[in-house]
């Protein structure tokens, strides 16, 4: 079966001197037009050679940072802008969502909007009156339907215009970052509606930062470097490999080691459980934190504890250890690796906290704020909170007792 | 509550080519038939809205336009109007005079009051001036209604060839409007300076068209046949026809209507070249 979407050798060219002077004047063009002087306008490829094939029913995702071409191909591949070099082939009917509510006027009602962005959407009259209860009832605006929508809030505006998108029934869905809108609950029922989307066999490419909705939308994703693609793939290795290459792992290490020091941290450096070094880690991967020490003395009572902080500085938790139960090699270095069990911690910034002290008497060597990891979600259970809502810093399997009693509302 | 997506069909496959790109794609117009009728309908909902006058707005510009025509020209200055009274004479220019106008500086606008929609979405980006059009058209059919007990009042005979004069007025009038409306349109989005060109077009354009004056006026007929080269000349005099009885002189009819169709072309011809880049330029 052939591909529902080809894209060869796409290219897009921009002159930087358009997109600075946002608009030409008419006397600019006339001066250019009696000087042929090319010199001040300089070439800028936003997407370069970009080729690529989805098949029908799969979803593929485009990662990449700010500026790296992803909103530029997304417009190609939504008609918006041609492409200045190669060929987009479809075998379907695409839509784009490339925001939600393109088109929704203050002025109009709620219903009038929606007839409106509908049809905007390529959605027919007809399709549209048929789902229009659906569509009221998915954004839950049913009561200021024939309120002007200059009257709503901001949230009821986007779950009015998600719910009309969210109804599109084209073969190929062009999204994005337009999840990325609404509470948590909107947000869990909007990718559960994307989710039925593509398990209906339609395709999506999707665009996104959030790459635990991304990893759990698309089966492949790709990305967007520079106007290039870097690497393609299985989302969860391109999802890996793209979060590895946006920070290098930081590792701490000591230059000179004060000689008076009985207890001295050398190096710290976090890796995964193949034991790369990496600052990055899923949060259902196991993080191993390496440290080495030195020790120019066995003393008693001393302990080694670190410490986990969330980016507020709030320690999370720690572990301890007493060190005389262990046999240190004197003036050798040791080595100890601390390991968190996968889906501990929560994703966001977290960074380490290690002390070598004899507790409420003497510090030998206590550093904080080191080697800053990421922790980001890979399809936890609270995806749908993702950059929404802080739900603590660490997960916990907690057991659930449900009672029903059908006689209390009686 | 979740609803059944409909089975897949097979889909024509579309291609956008660098290389090849098509000029006109009548087909495609005609598939986004409704969205003519949505942003229209849009535009006119949104005229009126938060007024407490609302479409009577619509018959009052024309009114009082032409009660002040009426007291200056007609009364002060004494234009002849071709036999007919004053009133009727302006106010049937007006009418059409009217649609022009505000249809020209609609959709010379549009494409830059629609810019937020034309960089997220496609569709064919015609429907957009030829929408605003549209909208005129709806204050011209609310004037006419006004233009009817005018008639009445002044007990204004009305020929039967007004059967098929007025709507082929009213065509003409759309005709000549679509040029330029279009042509200014994509222009307006490369170089906004046609933001303050469009207005003093208009009003130049005003005492240029046998409006609030018969062509015979004027006494040189080089100067009667630069006048007749207005595009609307054509529509006024075709609306007038029925009321005056006076036939139109043919060569003045096809010199105005050549001009519109000329400009039709130009305008849309220019539109299609440069709308594949009214995203980047908006």
């Amino acid at each position: 079966m052939k591909p529902i979407l080809e894209v060869k050798h796409l290219s897009k060219r921009y002159s930087i001197n358009h997109i600075a002077g946002g608009y030409l004047s008419l006397r600019e063009r006339m001066r250019k037009g009696l000087r042929f002087k090319r010199s001040d306008v300089e070439d800028f490829w936003a997407v370069n050679d970009v080729s690529f094939e989805v098949q029908a029913g799969e979803s593929i995702g485009i990662i990449g940072r700010n500026g790296a071409g992803k909103s530029t191909l997304l417009k190609i591949l939504s008609k918006i802008t041609p492409p200045t070099k190669g060929k987009i082939i479809a075998r379907g009917r695409m839509a784009s969502l490339l925001e939600v509510g393109t088109g929704f006027h203050p002025e109009l009602t709620g219903r009038e909007n929606v007839f409106f962005n509908g049809s905007l959407l390529g959605m027919k009259r007809r399709e549209i009156e048929s789902k229009f209860e659906e569509i009221i009832d998915f954004s839950g605006v049913e009561k200021f339907l024939d309120t002007p929508l200059k009257h709503y809030s901001s949230g009821m505006q986007l779950r009015l215009a998600f719910a009309v998108a969210a109804f599109l029934e084209p073969e190929i869905l062009v999204i994005d970052e337009v999840l990325a809108v609404g509470d948590a609950e909107f947000q869990r029922k909007c990718l559960g509606k994307m989710e039925d989307v593509s398990r209906s066999g339609r395709t999506i490419l999707f665009v996104s930062h959030q790459l635990g909705m991304l990893g759990k939308l698309c089966k492949n994703a790709l990305i967007l470097e520079k106007g290039i693609i870097v690497k393609q793939g299985p989302s969860p290795e391109i999802i890996n490999y793209y979060t590895q290459s946006l920070s290098s792992a930081n590792d701490f290490r000591v230059g000179k080691i004060e000689p008076e020091k009985i207890f001295a941290i050398t190096k710290v450096y976090p890796t995964n459980l193949a034991g790369e070094l990496t600052s990055n880690f899923a949060h259902s991967e196991v993080i191993k934190l390496n440290l080495t020490f030195l020790a120019r003395q066995q003393l008693n009572s001393t302990h080694l504890c670190i410490s986990i902080n969330n980016k507020n500085g709030q320690r999370v938790f720690s572990a301890d250890r007493l060190l005389q139960n262990y046999k240190l090699g004197e003036q050798n270095l040791n080595e100890v690796s601390l390991v968190i069990p996968k889906s501990t911690l929560t994703p966001g910034d977290y960074s380490f906290f290690i002390a070598i002290h004899c507790p409420n008497v003497m510090g030998y060597d206590v550093k904080d704020q080191l080697c800053p990891i990421t922790i980001y979600d890979n399809g936890s259970e609270f995806i749908q909170y993702e950059n929404k809502w802080f739900y603590g810093d660490v997960f916990v399997k907690c057991g659930w007792e449900f009672k029903f009693n059908n006689n209390a509302l009686k | 509550m979740v609803s059944q997506f409909t089975p897949i069909k097979a889909q024509p496959e579309y291609i956008v080519d660098a290389e090849r790109r098509k000029l006109f794609d009548f087909q495609e117009l005609w598939r986004y038939k409704e969205l003519f009728y949505f942003f229209t309908w849009r535009d006119i909902k949104i005229k009126y809205k938060q007024t407490v006058l609302g479409f009577l707005w619509a018959v009052l510009q024309p009114l009082f336009m032409m009660i002040i025509f009426t007291l200056f020209f007609g009364r002060a200055l004494n234009v002849p109007s071709q036999n007919l009274p004053y009133p009727v004479f302006v106010f049937s220019g007006l009418l059409l005079w009217n649609t022009f106008s505000s249809g020209l500086t609609n959709s010379a606008n549009s494409m830059v009051s629609n810019a937020q929609i034309i960089k997220k979405i496609y569709f064919p980006r015609l429907v957009v001036p030829v929408s605003s059009i549209l909208v005129a058209l709806f204050d011209f059919l609310m004037a006419f209604i006004l233009f009817i007990p005018l008639l009445i009042f002044y007990q204004q005979k009305v020929s039967i060839t007004a059967l098929w004069c007025w709507p082929s007025a009213l065509v003409v009038c759309l005709i000549a409007t679509m040029g330029p409306g279009t042509l200014l349109a994509a222009l307006n989005v490369k170089y906004r300076d046609f933001r303050y060109v469009i207005p003093f077009l208009v009003q130049v354009l005003f005492f240029l068209t046998p409006v609030i004056y018969p062509v015979s006026v004027l006494k040189y007929p080089i100067l009667q046949y630069i006048i007749v080269l207005s595009p609307m000349y054509a529509a006024i005099e075709l609306f007038r026809q029925p009321l005056t009885g006076v036939d139109i002189q043919s060569t003045f009819l096809i010199l105005s209507l050549s001009s519109s169709f000329l400009i039709l072309f130009v305008g849309i011809f220019y539109f299609k070249r440069t709308e594949d880049f009214f995203a980047d330029f908006a």
